[in-house]
């Protein structure tokens, strides 16, 4: 198992096209992920590299069954090829377009929230990985195999760190879920990491978070009541000053709010072991999972 | 983007939302000649980005042109907290009966905005919220109904907004919750709004944060950017590209991607250095990035050290050597570096760097090795 993304996999890019769209796209392929069509408006008929392309997500999900969908196109775009997907019966979007204006997100957010049976994954994140199955993003696969952690992150080549310091020890992932750094992404920490607690290739599961908001506090809260495997987090910005974007639109202290600091403790506080260096945290991985 | 108050009036302005007459001054002359517009009594008022203008002596009320001669040449040049007051605006001097608090602000928590509408306005609103929190009406604000008048009197009963003007107050609401939303703001703030002795109410302050996201589709508001209380560092990153904030330590630090940048500075304050910068390269930075980088890092005096902490994913650690490479024959940086490559073309980003022999850059294997070593060299 794993979660997400797997073997059933079957991809739509929304942007295939595009130079970007086109590279992560064929990677995807190349790693065993069944891309089966793509989406841009205006060059329905052509192939990219044997995959059909479409003018719309309704007539692509008709014509090959495609569940997933990666999106992929520019920022101005992006909000309005989420709904698409969502609106041609897909049941997974991951959204990997970095930048789209949060009232954007706001929008979406709420109304998949009410359609209720589309999962988004991001905006701005890497993806997921499940190693041995699928791979729906950009995150480099050949850094990991398949095995029984899950990880979660905002990040992503903190991601990328973090899964090397495990793969050195020894460690596979069960899955690999990017949900990006924006203010309001699709998927939270719980949602991930309830199906983690629910995929029985999982044993333990990474969380790395980042200063802003306060959906680290909330997964303590949720950990502490429902989570039955064990949790390592990890926080990243105890250095940032207030008041400052660090790089992810969400990645803000404002006043006391969403520090470093809060969210650790917030997490120790729960029982959750929390690495202060991404060593640190496939060292507590060894002493739970024995090394 | 944080707004400065006249800017913030402005947006309010063009939705509706009542504010002052006033004018904008960059020089005492100039203040002068917008106070003789406006009349007297005038406020003069220091356009700085920070809270407590008031209390630093920023803002002053002139009753004639002598003593708005006065306030203008004290405040232009002023010190504030740090800031150094360039600009000024000027506006009529409100008679105000009472003051209170109103808001709007993209909560993330709850995924929705929230309005905040109080009585107790004109101070710090957190100091309200902590000594009576009952005196803020709050409201959670559906983004795809959004919000109606029937909210905007919810709120004014709510906080005990005064009977004579619920109906100025909620209009004033309606107009300012669509400058947030149609201008795509974080925030805008109005403290205080006021209401004023003939029972008329206006925004006598504006505090307004657009989000960076969005302003490619309001051109008006991105030319507003105001550039001249931003760091030149963080100027000179953002017309090359790059993610560059500015921070107060000695070691430049360069990564990639914005979750292992912060990682990066806190495994360097860990080991006992002090981080003079934050730089996210991007992600599949090619040669190019990396050595514009390197200039925007060492265009800071303070460093002594350089830390490179590449885990390359999309970015090939190849490229990221090659800029480096550059950047050596190009700016002959004076100070150590100490250079990080994993991931993607490391093997092949290691020998470049090894052949290169530059002097004074250190190769390192991990993370951990690489902030002790940038440490041990920024002494």
């Amino acid at each position: 198992m794993s979660i997400f993304v797997d073997s059933d996999t079957r991809l739509c890019v929304s942007g295939i096209t595009g130079r970007e769209g086109t590279f992560h796209a064929m990677n995807n392929r190349r790693y065993g992920t069944e891309v089966v069509a793509g989406v841009t408006p205006g060059k329905e008929g052509q192939d990219v590299e044997g995959v059909p392309v479409f003018n719309t997500f309704a007539k692509a999900v008709a014509e090959t069954g495609a569940n997933t969908a990666m999106v992929f196109v520019p920022p101005r775009f992006a909000a309005d090829s989420i709904l698409e997907a969502a609106d041609a019966g897909i049941s997974l979007v991951v959204c990997i377009t970095e930048g789209i204006p949060a009232h954007d997100e706001l929008r979406v957010y709420t109304h998949l929230q009410r359609s209720g049976d589309v999962r988004l994954v991001g905006p701005n994140c890497p993806g997921i990985l499940s190693p041995g199955k699928a791979n729906v993003g950009i995150i480099p696969a050949s850094f990991f195999k398949e095995g029984n952690v899950g990880v979660v992150s905002r990040s992503g080549t903190l991601t990328y760190q973090i899964g090397n310091e495990l793969a050195q020890r020894g460690f596979g992932n069960s899955s690999i879920v990017g949900i990006g750094g924006d203010p309001v992404p699709g998927s939270s920490f719980i949602d991930v990491i309830a199906e983690f607690e629910a995929d029985p290739q999982t044993e333990l599961i990474v969380m790395s978070g980042e200063i802003g908001g306060s959906a680290e506090e909330e997964a303590a809260e949720y950990i502490a009541a429902n989570v039955s495997k064990p949790v390592v987090g990890y926080i990243a910005g105890f250095t940032a000053p207030p008041g400052k974007t660090m790089g992810h639109a969400g990645a803000i202290v404002s006043g006391s709010q969403g520090t470093a600091v809060a969210k650790a403790e917030a997490l120790e506080a729960k029982g959750v072991r929390v690495g202060r260096t991404p060593t640190q945290v496939a060292d507590i991985a060894v002493e739970i999972l024995g090394g | 983007m944080d707004l400065l108050e006249y800017q913030g009036k402005q947006l309010f302005a063009r939705h509706g939302v009542p504010v002052p007459r006033g004018g904008y001054a960059a020089t005492v002359e100039e203040a002068l000649d917008v106070a003789d517009g406006i009349g007297y009594p005038v406020v003069v008022k220091a356009q700085v980005q920070i809270g407590g203008r008031g209390k630093a002596g920023g803002i002053k009320v002139a009753q004639d042109r002598d003593e708005a001669r006065e306030h203008c040449e004290a405040i232009l040049g002023m010190d504030i907290r740090g800031l150094t007051v360039h600009e000024l605006w000027l506006e009529e001097a409100s008679d105000i009966a009472s003051e209170y608090y109103a808001s709007f602000v993209f909560d993330r928590s709850a995924k929705a905005t929230l309005a905040m509408l109080s009585t107790k306005g004109g101070m710090d609103i957190e100091a309200v919220a902590e000594e009576d929190p009952t005196a803020i009406a709050k409201l959670h604000i559906d983004p795809l109904l959004g919000f109606q008048d029937f909210h905007a009197r919810r709120l004014c009963f709510e906080a005990g907004v005064d009977a004579d003007v619920v109906r100025g107050v909620t209009v004033l609401l309606g107009r300012l919750y669509e400058a947030y939303e149609q201008e795509e703001a974080m925030l805008v703030e109005v403290n205080p709004l006021i209401v004023t002795g003939d029972r008329q109410v206006a925004a006598l302050d504006a505090k307004v944060t657009l989000d960076d996201n969005a302003l490619f589709r309001h051109e008006e508001n991105a030319e507003m950017r105001n550039v001249s209380a931003e760091d030149p560092q963080e100027v000179m990153a953002k017309e090359r590209g790059l993610t560059y904030v500015k921070l107060d330590g000695d070691i430049g630090i360069l990564g990639n991607g914005a979750g292992l940048v912060m990682s990066t500075l806190d495994v360097v304050a860990q080991a006992g250095g002090a981080p003079a910068n934050f730089l996210d390269a991007g992600g599949g930075s090619k040669a190019e990035a990396i050595t514009s980088a390197v200039e925007v890092i060492l265009s800071d005096p303070k460093v002594k050290a350089v830390l490179f902490n590449i885990f390359g994913g999309i970015t090939r650690c190849d490229e990221v050597a090659r800029g480096l490479i550059t950047a050596f024959e190009q700016i002959k940086p004076t100070v150590p570096f100490v250079v990080r490559l994993d991931g993607t073309n490391d093997k092949e980003g290691r020998a470049l760097l090894a052949e290169a022999n530059l002097a004074n850059v250190h190769t390192v294997a991990t993370m951990d090795e690489a902030a002790s070593k940038v440490v041990e060299v920024a002494r």
